[in-house]
């Protein structure tokens, strides 16, 4: 049986194919056989972050529709063999997706595979509600910003109520969040949110903190996710969100600000 | 006293200011989260009742849900005009 995990946000652009591919990847990189799956009908842009927009052929709705089989659809990740993506199309739009259809993809992953992640697309709309309507495990992803964190509260609402977990009485999904796109520097100078005002807010358990990084775009300019970039902070603090999400003690490293040089001689670590 | 302590006083940081903001709004969100679906028709339905009586404005009604472990509370009020000369 598959651990199916959600990653999503409610309002846009926030970093959910970022994290995504980032800890789809990671998963797969400790060994465990992963599927990443493109909820964003109608916009794919995982294929692209992934870097294999080339190797697409058949995709989630061919699947739901019985054009293709899983296995057809399925694309092998050329870093990590344990690692597979299943594109959205790019050509229909969400209401291509249907609740049935869906469970019947996920169920026959589940056989194969021991952790599916959904990159949910962006609204509070039927894809978003299929992408979370199975999950086992909510990464609520979340800028330390006003409107993030407030859709991250509705997003939290739905995720309670309208789930197959709510609506058949089983224990509840379980909510964690991942607040990225995090400037420690503009933190200490209260120009922003800190991660204790938005945990104060969300009150959820805290997977990680992603700071905001260059290394992001340049991970998405070359179609790989950015923890393979493993000198990158992104990339680390992606690895950390792995690590603790497997049950792994592993310290926040990334919600202070920088140690200049002086620090790191003479720092504690 | 001088203006500027005052406004010194009175001033708070952008971030503590969005989280007091979000800290209400958030708060005041989850509360309707759990409301009927039925509740603003219910309340449109009301208005229109009460309007062939009385003449209160358009706001003048408000209804309130709450729910707490062992009972469901629904409270109307309606806001009468200031006099009503007869
Ligand atoms: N930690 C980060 N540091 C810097 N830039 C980031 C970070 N995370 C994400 N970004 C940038 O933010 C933008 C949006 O990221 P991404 O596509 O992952 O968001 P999304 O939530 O999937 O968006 P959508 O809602 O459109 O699906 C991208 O340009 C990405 O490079
Ligand atoms: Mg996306």
């Amino acid at each position: 049986m598959a651990r199916i995990i959600v990653v999503t946000s409610g309002k846009g652009g926030v970093g959910k194919t970022t994290t995504s591919a980032a800890i789809a990847m990671g998963l797969a990189k400790k060994g465990h056989k992963t599927a990443v799956i493109d909820f964003d009908v109608g916009l794919r842009n995982l294929d692209l972050i992934m870097g294999c927009e080339r190797r697409v052929i058949y995709d989630f709705i061919n699947v739901i529709n019985g054009e293709a089989s899983l296995n057809q659809a399925l694309i092998r990740d050329k870093n990590c063999n344990q690692l597979y993506i299943l594109p959205a199309s790019q050509t229909r739009d969400k209401d291509a997706l249907s609740q049935e259809g869906v469970g019947k993809v996920l169920e026959d992953l589940s056989k194969d595979f021991q952790y599916i992640i959904c990159d949910s697309p962006a609204g509070i709309e039927k894809g978003a509600q299929l992408a979370m309507y199975y999950a086992d495990d909510a990464f609520v992803v979340t800028n330390p910003e006003v409107s993030s964190v407030r859709d991250s509260d509705r997003m939290l609402g739905i995720l309670s109520s309208k789930s197959r977990r709510a609506e058949t009485n089983q224990e509840p999904i379980k909510e964690y969040l991942l607040l990225t796109r995090y400037s420690p520097e503009r933190v200490k100078l209260k120009e922003m949110l800190s991660v204790d005002d938005v945990q104060e807010i969300l009150s959820l358990h805290l997977l990680g903190v992603i700071p905001e990084s260059k290394s992001v775009l340049n991970a998405s300019n070359s179609g790989l996710p950015v923890i393979l970039d493993e000198k990158s902070d992104a990339g680390q603090a992606y690895m950390d969100v792995v690590a603790r999400y497997l049950g792994e003690e592993c310290p926040h490293r990334f919600i202070d600000e920088k140690k200049g040089l002086f620090g790191k001689l003479f720092g504690s670590r | 006293m001088d203006l500027l302590d005052y406004f010194k006083i009175k001033k708070s940081t952008s971030a503590s200011l969005a989280k007091e903001r979000l800290q209400i709004l958030v708060a005041h969100e989850r509360t309707s989260r759990n409301q009927p679906s039925y509740l603003p028709q219910l309340q449109i339905e009301l208005l229109e009742v009460i309007r062939k009586y009385i003449n209160v404005d358009l706001d003048a009604i408000s209804v309130n849900f709450e729910q707490d472990d062992n009972q469901e509370t629904l409270e109307l009020n309606i806001v009468l005009p200031d006099y009503q000369p007869k």
